[in-house]
Parts: C-alpha cells; structure tokens; sequence
C-alpha cells in the first residue's frame, strides 16, 4: 500500500477512536461547540486528504457531512437528537470505508447517496447549500498550501490566528493540531519490542554483575557498578513507560457501545469508570479489549433490565454498570459489576441439561457457585434471544480462554436480580518487580516484595517460636496470633532422602549442593532451629508462610508459566536469578487458596455462601453399604437397630429360609440380593431392623460408612427394594426400601393387614381399625422415609407436601385419626397450619403431633400452644411410634394399634 | 541445526521439503530411549543440549523435570521416559540429553537418553502405526520407518506433549 495512504489510514483511525469518546458526551451536551468543532475538524481532515489521495466516495461523504457539520459547530443550526444519530451514522460510513481501504487497498464498491442525501436536506432546511460549499473549497486550497510549506506558514498561520475572520478559522485549527503533533512522536511496535527485550536482558547482567561485586568488596569496579545499577534502573523504568497504557483506552469505546445498546433495547444504562488511568503493558491491552467489549456487552443486553421491570423490583430505572480497575501485588485487577438481574440459577440448570453436560442428579449436588461456573464452557448462552449485541454463545469461554493465555484469571459472581459482578485478574506480567528470595527444602523461591509486609526469625524457644494447635502452627505477631503454612509442606517437598531422590539429583554437578543442604535441612529441621516466617497480606487476611531461608531482595523478570503449569494456583510465574538458575514465583493468593478456605475472603462468595446454608435443610445420617454390586447403597441409620456380625455357619436354614440365633429369638436373615455371596465366607455383616419383638437382619457385604448428608431422593422407576437414588459424597447411591425387605421376611408385619400396597389406598377400602395418619412433610426424603416407618408399625398414611395441599385434602372430605406434621415448611408452617385446623370443624378435634429439628423449650411451648398435643424431634422413631400410639390410645380411648 | 547437513545441497532439500512438500524423504534427528530408536522432524528441533541445570517444578505433574534457563527463555523439561511409561533410565548409562523444541509459541526440553545422527528417511520405508502397539505409542507415533538394522518411531511432538497439557 502506498505510504500515504497508510499513514492517511493510520491517523484517522486514530481521530476516529478518539471521537468515540467525545460522541457519547455530545449526546448528552448535544451543542457542545468544543466537541462539534472537534468533529468538524476531523471531518474535515479526512475529506481534505481525500481528495489528495485520490478517495471520491470517502470525500463526497466526508464532504457533506462537514458541511452539516460546519452548521452544528457555527450554531447556525440546533442538533437534536436525530442528529447526532445521523452525525453517528456519518462517522460509521467513513469509518467503514476507511476499513474497507484498509483491508483492500481501495475504496469498496457502492454508493453512500441515501446518507448524502439526509445530510443535503439538512442543508437545505438551513437553507445554506451553496454558502457553505464555497467557504469549503477556500479552505481546501489553503490547506494545500499549508501542507507544503508547513513551518512558515505555520507560523504566520498562528500568529494571525486569533485575528483572522471565520472561514480561515479551520487553517489555523489546523496548524495548531499540527504543533501538539510534533510533540510525540509515532515509533513501531517491534522497536520498542526489542527495545524492551534488550533492557530486560541488561537488567540481568546487571544483576549478575552486582552478586558478583557482592563477593568482591574491594573493588575498583565497585563505584562504577553502583553507577551503572542506577542508570540501569533508570532506563529500565523508562523502557517500561513507552510501553504502558492507560487501560482508558481499552475502554474508550466502551460508552459508545452501551449507547447503542441502550437505544436498541430499550434500556437506561449508566456506566461509569474508574481507574482508567491505571496503566498497564500495551501487549495485554491489546489483548483484554476484546473480552472487556464482550462483556460489558453482556452486561447491558442480558443483564440490566428494562426500566419497567426495574422499577417493579423496586430498583432505580437507570441501570449501573461499574468499570473499576487498579493495581494490587503485581496484578492488575479489572471489575465489571452491574446491578442487573444475576445470572439465572434455573436457566443454567436448563442448559446445562439440555446440552448434556451433567445430570439431573449432579446439577442439584451442586452449590450456586458451581452452577454459575458453567456459562464458562463453550457453546454456552442462556440468552433465549441471539441478538445482534451478544446471545451467540461464543462469548465466556472465548473471554476465559484469551485471559488464561496471558496468564490472568477471572472470577465470576452474581446474584439473582442483584447483578454480577466479575473480577478479572491480570498479571503485569512483563514487569520487572522486586522480589524476596527464600528458600526451603533446598529450593529457592522468589515472593513479590510488594506482598511481603515483614520478616520475622523464629528460634526453636522462647518467645518467638512456631506453636501447635492440634496440628496447625500459629505464631503469636505481636497481638494477634498468626497462622502459618509451611512452604515445604505446602510443596509436597517432604520427602524423606530416598535413593530414588538421590538420583534424581546427582545428574548435575550443581544438583549435588542441594543434596548437602537437603541433608542438612533436615538435621536442622530434627533441631528445631530457627525458621523465617514471610508475614503476607493477601486481601483482608494475613499469614504466615514458613521457610527455612531467606537470601535477598533481587529485581526478576517475571515471565509467565508454561501452559502446563498453569493450573498450579501457587505459582504466578517464573524467572531466571542472577546466577542463571530458574525459580519459580510464589502467588501469595494461590497459596491462602491451597492452604483451606478460611483464607479466602471473598465478600461476594460468603453472601452466596451464606443463601446457601440459609436453604439447607437438616442432614440426615445415613448408613452406607455395599451388597452384589459396585453401587453403594444407603438406608437412613435410624431405620437400623443394630449392626452385627453373623458368623456364617451359625446361620441355620429352617422352612426355606436363613435364621439365626439373636437374643432369644430367631431373627430371619434376608440377603439383600442374590447377588450377596454367603457361603464362601465366615463372616457377614448383618444390618438389623427391629421392632418390638420382631427382628429381620439384612446381610450385605461390606458396610462402608456412615454419611451426615443433605439428601434429595430421586424416585427411579417402581424398582420395590429401593426408595430412589440420591448423590451421597459424590456417588450415585440406591436407598433402600426397608419396607420392602421386611414385607418379604414377614408379611404380617403390618399387623392388621397382610397384602397391603405401598401406595396409600382410597380411605373406603380401609377398615377403621388401622389408625389413619396424615403426614404433612415438605421434604420429599422424609416423607419416603416416614411412611415406610408408619406402616411398619402398621398405620394407614396420607402424605401431603405441605400445608395448603393438606387442608385441601380435609376440605375434599377424608378423615383422619392424628395428623403428624412438620413445622418447618414453606409457605405455611406447622404453627400455623395447627390453628387453621383447630379453626375448622371437621378435624378439630383430630390429634396432632408435631415432628421437627427444632426442639427448644420455647419451640415445644409454641408448638403445645398452637394446637399440637405433641412435639417431637424429628428422626427419633422410638419416641414417634410410642408418642404416636399414646396420643391415639389417650384419644380414642383404648383403640392402640401399635 | 544439526552438525551434518551443512552444504548447499542438504539445505536446498530441507528448503524443498519446506515449499514444495517433498513427500519422497524427509529428514529427521534420531533419538534413542530405552533401545528405541525414534525420529523428531528435523525441522522441528530447536536446539540439541547436553547435560543442563533443571529446577524441579513442585506440584507439577510427574513427567514434568522442572524448567531450565536456555539463553534467557525459560524451557520446561519434559522426561519422555516417564510421559512414555518407561522405566527410569539406569545410573551407569551415559548422561541424558535433550531435545529443545517448540509448541504453541512455549519452549519445551525432551530428556532422552542419546541424539543420534541426522536421517533421510525415505518415503517408501515408511509404515503406518502396526494395529497392536500399545495405546499411549499409537496416540504419539506417526508411523514407523524400516531402517536397515531397526525400527525407527516418528514422533508426533505436538501430540506428545499435547498428553502433557491435559
């Protein structure tokens, strides 16, 4: 491409981008003459080139529209907000054709007559066609005219400035655009590129040459070193700003394109930025433009609201969304927050079933977090509506995977109709910073000196030694008691001197050093002799990491981590020391992370945590085990007696079945399966169900744990020896349907009735001697747990999920003997639903019993009060079925049935 | 590259496999691990080295040796024997040597045992990949050539260490 035009492409690419900015302020100050005559004259030196370049369609619309201009900037005509849409639409035109030079070498092929001929009819209704065309071509020829004799006319040009009528106004603007130009100065990249790499590898040899005069003390090579260190750490600092940016200018456009956002949809959104001077290295700008676009993007079209639906949630009409960038411990740190309406947790879920990502059961084993976390995965978008501004699905894990690569990492959280906010982290990655040199199990590490607050020493007694709390060193800072990790362990790098190290480390002459003072590490480890506690601050916590030395402050640079590498949250980089060796980086963030959660202060992550626990429900216990197959199996351990071990050949086979002597009675055994092999062993676990006097012993193979979990039963088909499948520890687990085993051992164990079905069967067709119960209990696992429970002891059970269904089921006319209900439900809770019910006539004088996790004194006293002649604690089967037979007996009395 | 090719015509080859995609030979640097002799397109190698000064890499995955300085890059050293499942190298065996090559835009050091000479394989010795080896091999061999005495595996580098970056 001809130079000219190249350098004609470049500049005005340059103003362009500059415009963006100032468009967005000139719609809110739509007659701004600073601005219009900023406008103006970039217009202007477009069309004038133009036509020196030889560009027709770029002139005849930059032209018109500088005509239109001119009337906006004179204030011979009001701009309205039409205009400045048109005004836009202008800048896009020769912003597109400018492109298209770009990319081809020509202008494209078409024509801009429709925008042309919106603009001559502004013209027209101004009525100052012909005028104006003519000031123009004046100016033209004196533009020429000062391109080719620039510094005399220039000078001239700016002496007379000020006195010189209107039209020639444009010649001086011009002149005095080229002074601030020759201010700077316009340099390739590559050059500052190797410019960089050459002072990066004198920093090196500088700093080689210091750890050597370092040994050499009386030198005369000693003042001029120190001379050269300065000038050196000069130069480097220098180096370093021609490459630095201010992130502003990543986000210049960003106003421009929530604009239209906000337009096209229909929204009021504010953005609002701060830090845009914080400078970073010109390469990861470039870089982090595109996904900041994307996102921001994201923000506007899925997450602000329109105005209506704001304000129905009681939230102000304008959304907000926030840019916030700044520096911290060699990181960049850039925020995108909104107050939107959050991420959609159901939506998600949908997605994430609907592209076969995970299971039905794994998606509900998952916390909010985890959930949120998918919209990273490729394909993803739960933006029912591609639109033009974002929805294509290709967005977050295009955005995650290009901050990866330069070494940074991003963090996502958000709330439901609060907003989202995410944090992208970035490292300052070709910086030279200081760094503090340790070292520990004979290998050496470099801490950011910016995240070290103080060194402390520590001896094997007295005040200043490392204390043990059940395992977890801690030091006592002064007044605070510090916690501490050590590097070592932390590391993995405690391993014991095997042969297998040993050889490891005699392939290099070097490597035999570490060897020695690896051993010796160790003897002075058995010790106990002085260690070094590095105080970090890592957010809002403080700790303590222990090393076994410290050597000194050396200036590095930082290169980031092979791609291999990158998982490894301890470290954020790596570089090469003085004397040639490589180390690694230690990440003070990374570290707080692998050391356990209590670190990592998140506000964001603890109020998410804190939703979270708030909708748990209580945990159940339950045992596991394993019988015929791999999958584990699981029965709620209050369904079980006891757990025994049957000696095999105590087991005496009698009509058919397996027996065995249990305290004084025979117990039948049942194996689960016929997969559970008996013979080939001596022994078998056994899990006893017992009740009253009967006794029925499950035999399984291997009885694996007991879990304290969250359970959410998923019902899997009419298989009759299980309840469903849940996700217990992150394994599918079957729970077992006791009733079903215990139905097969003895078939009159529901007393009244043998052939009883497992659904509740239509009230007519039950004699009135089995004792209905109705059992209102949200939770789905308990009320499958209950009912089995119920009707071993031999009741009739109707379960309701909750409250409201409850009295529909009065209201449609069953009857009952005792309600048991929960007190802990949604939308109605057991308090409430017992006064509805004493309220009514047809069951106020039916017993209810209250079952709940909450036993407080003062819970019991709310509970006798609302109408519950019973409280009890949920789980605790034996005061269950015996309150549940006092209550009736003392009802009805002398109509017991258990 | 290597000490061998030299004259103008070797270059002139390497050129031609380079623009025309000379299908009927190609050059390789040969490589022994474990009495197997593999093959690295020469054009892939960057550098050959001798013994070097390796920082182990804590937490790392265990093929991986550590890092090692060449000339101001930093070099992650990958141990082909335990990447391949191989048995440490024994003691008394010369010392290892490595293979500097480059995969998306990042230095990587092989640890093998010995660099053999520089090879023109020709097209017609070349096999594809025998249905029976062994899994890991398939996924990182591209094929085989007959040489006179041996068998030579071509080493599928991107593939290899592609293993590596799961």
């Amino acid at each position: 491409m001809d130079d000219l035009i190249a350098e004609f492409l470049t500049e005005t690419n340059e103003s362009l981008a500059e415009l963006d900015v100032d468009l967005v302020k000139l719609e809110q100050n739509p007659n701004d003459k600073d601005l219009l005559s900023k406008i103006f004259r970039v217009i202007h030196t477009v069309k004038g080139t133009c036509g020196f370049l030889g560009l027709p369609r770029l002139e005849k619309t930059a032209h018109k529209a500088e005509d239109v201009l001119g009337l906006f900037r004179d204030g011979a005509l009001e701009v309205t907000s039409e205009y400045v849409t048109l005004i836009f639409e202008s800048l896009d035109r020769i912003k597109y054709i400018v492109g298209e030079i770009e990319a081809n070498g020509a202008e494209p092929e078409g024509s801009d007559d429709e925008l042309i001929a919106k603009l001559a009819n502004i013209l027209k209704e101004a009525g100052e066609d012909d005028k104006v065309a003519l000031d123009n071509s004046m100016s033209l020829d004196e533009i020429m005219a000062a391109a080719e004799n620039e510094a005399t006319e220039k000078q001239i040009l700016q002496t007379e400035g000020k006195d010189l009528p209107a039209p020639q106004a444009p010649e001086a603007m011009e002149a005095r655009a080229s002074n601030l130009a020759n201010q700077s100065l316009r340099v390739s990249v590559d050059v500052i590129e190797n410019l960089m790499t050459m002072v990066s590898e004198l920093v090196l040899t500088r700093n080689q040459l210091l750890q050597i005069l370092r040994t050499h003390n009386d030198s005369e090579f000693g003042a001029p070193l120190l001379r050269l260190n300065h000038v050196v750490s000069d130069l480097q600092e220098g180096v370093m700003k021609t490459r630095m940016q201010p992130i502003g200018n990543a986000w210049a456009k960003l106003p421009r394109i929530i604009r239209d956002i906000s337009m096209e949809l229909g929204k009021k959104i504010e953005l609002e930025m701060q830090g845009k001077d914080t400078e970073l290295d010109r390469q990861v700008l470039e870089l982090i433009k595109d996904p900041l676009t994307h996102m921001v993007r994201n923000s506007g079209d899925h997450g602000i609201e329109t105005p209506k639906e704001r304000l129905a949630k009681g939230k102000p009409e304008h959304g907000t969304i926030r840019l916030n960038s700044y520096h911290e411990g060699g990181h960049i740190i850039i925020e995108i927050a909104d107050d939107g309406k959050g991420l959609s947790t159901q939506k998600i879920k949908d997605k994430i079933l609907a592209n076969g990502l995970a299971s039905a059961q794994e998606i509900e084993q998952l916390s909010t977090q985890q959930i949120q976390q998918y919209i990273f995965k490729a394909g993803f978008s739960t933006a029912e509506a591609v639109t033009s501004v974002s929805g294509r699905g290709v967005g977050m894990d295009v955005v995650r995977t290009n901050i990866e690569k330069i070494g940074g990492s991003i963090e996502l959280s958000s709330v439901e109709d609060e907003g989202t906010t995410i944090a992208i982290k970035i490292p300052l990655t070709l910086a030279i910073v200081s760094a503090l040199i340790v070292q520990s199990a004979g290998e050496r590490f470099a801490i950011p000196q910016l995240t070290v607050k103080e060194l402390v020493m520590t001896s094997s007694d007295g005040e200043t030694r490392i204390e043990m709390i059940k395992g977890s060193p801690v030091f006592r800072l002064r007044d605070h008691l510090l916690p501490l990790v050590s590097l070592q362990t932390l590391l993995k790098l405690d391993k014991p001197l095997t042969d297998d190290v040993l050889a490891d480390l005699t392939d290099h002459p070097d490597n035999q050093r570490d060897i020695d003072q690896s051993q010796s590490q160790s003897q002075s480890q058995k010790q106990g002799q002085g260690k070094y506690i590095i105080v970090m601050e890592v957010g809002a916590c403080v700790l303590g990491v222990i090393v076994d030395r410290v050597f000194d402050t050396e200036e590095i640079v930082v290169k980031p981590v092979a791609s291999i590498l990158k998982d490894i949250d301890i470290f954020s980089g790596n570089t090469i020391l003085g004397d040639g060796s490589v180390i690694m980086i230690l990440d003070p963030s990374g570290i707080a992370k692998s050391s356990g959660d209590r670190f990592v202060a998140d506000s964001a992550n603890k109020r998410a945590a804190q939703i979270e626990d708030d909708t748990q429900q209580s945990k159940t216990a339950l045992l596991l085990f394993q019988a015929g197959d791999q999958t584990p199996k699981a029965v709620p351990l209050a369904l079980v007696s006891r757990l025994e071990d049957i000696k095999t050949k105590d087991i005496e086979h009698t009509d058919g079945r397996m027996v065995v002597q249990y305290r004084d009675s025979l117990m039948t055994l049942l194996p689960y399966s016929s997969a559970v092999s008996i013979e080939s062993f001596d022994k078998k676990p056994v899990l006893v169900f017992s009740d009253k006097e009967k006794a029925m012993g499950l035999v399984v193979d291997q009885i694996i744990d007991i879990a304290e979990e969250h359970i959410d039963i998923k019902m899997t088909g009419k298989a009759e020896d299980m309840l469903g499948s849940a996700i217990i520890r992150g394994k599918t687990t079957d729970v077992i349907n006791v009733s079903h085993f215990l139905h097969q051992v003895d078939r009159d164990w529901y007393k009244d009735h043998g052939d009883e079905p497992y659904e509740p069967q239509d009230d007519m067709l039950i004699s009135h001697d089995v004792k209905r119960i109705l059992l209102v209990e949200d939770s789905p696992f308990f009320r499958n747990m209950m009912m089995p429970l119920l009707k071993i002891a031999g009741y009739h059970v109707t379960a309701a999920e909750n409250a409201i269904d409850a009295l529909a089921i009065c209201d449609n006319g069953a009857d009952f003997d005792v309600i048991l209900s929960d007190i802990e439900m949604p939308e109605m809770n057991g308090f409430e639903f017992a006064k509805k019910i004493k309220e009514q006539e047809k069951w106020q004088n039916i017993p209810m019993v209250a079952l709940s996790s909450h036993t407080t004194q003062k819970d019991i006293d709310r509970g006798l009060q609302a109408g519950f002649s019973n409280y009890i604690a949920k789980f605790d089967r034996d005061t269950l079925l015996t309150t549940l037979s006092e209550t009736l007996s003392k009802h009805y009395n002398g109509g017991a049935s258990s | 590259m290597s000490a061998s090719s030299t004259d103008k015509t070797a270059h002139e080859r390497i050129e031609g496999q380079l623009l025309a995609g000379d299908d009927k030979q190609r050059d390789f640097l040969t490589i022994v691990i474990a009495d197997q002799m593999f093959g690295i397109p020469v054009l892939q190698v960057q550098d050959v080295l001798g013994e070097q000064r390796v920082t182990k890499i804590p937490l790392s995955l265990p093929e991986v040796a550590g890092a090692l300085n060449l000339r101001g890059r930093i070099v992650t050293a990958i141990d082909v024997r335990k990447k391949l499942g191989m048995d440490k190298r024994p003691m008394d065996t010369q010392k290892a040597m490595s293979v500097v090559v480059e995969y998306q835009g990042e230095l990587y050091s092989l640890i093998i045992d010995r660099v053999g000479d520089v090879l023109t394989l020709q097209q017609e010795d070349f096999e594809d990949n025998p249905a029976t080896l062994d899994q890991l091999w398939h996924d990182i061999s591209q094929g085989i050539y007959r040489l006179e005495k041996r068998l030579l595996v071509v080493l599928d580098v991107p593939k290899l260490l592609g293993k590596v970056d799961h």
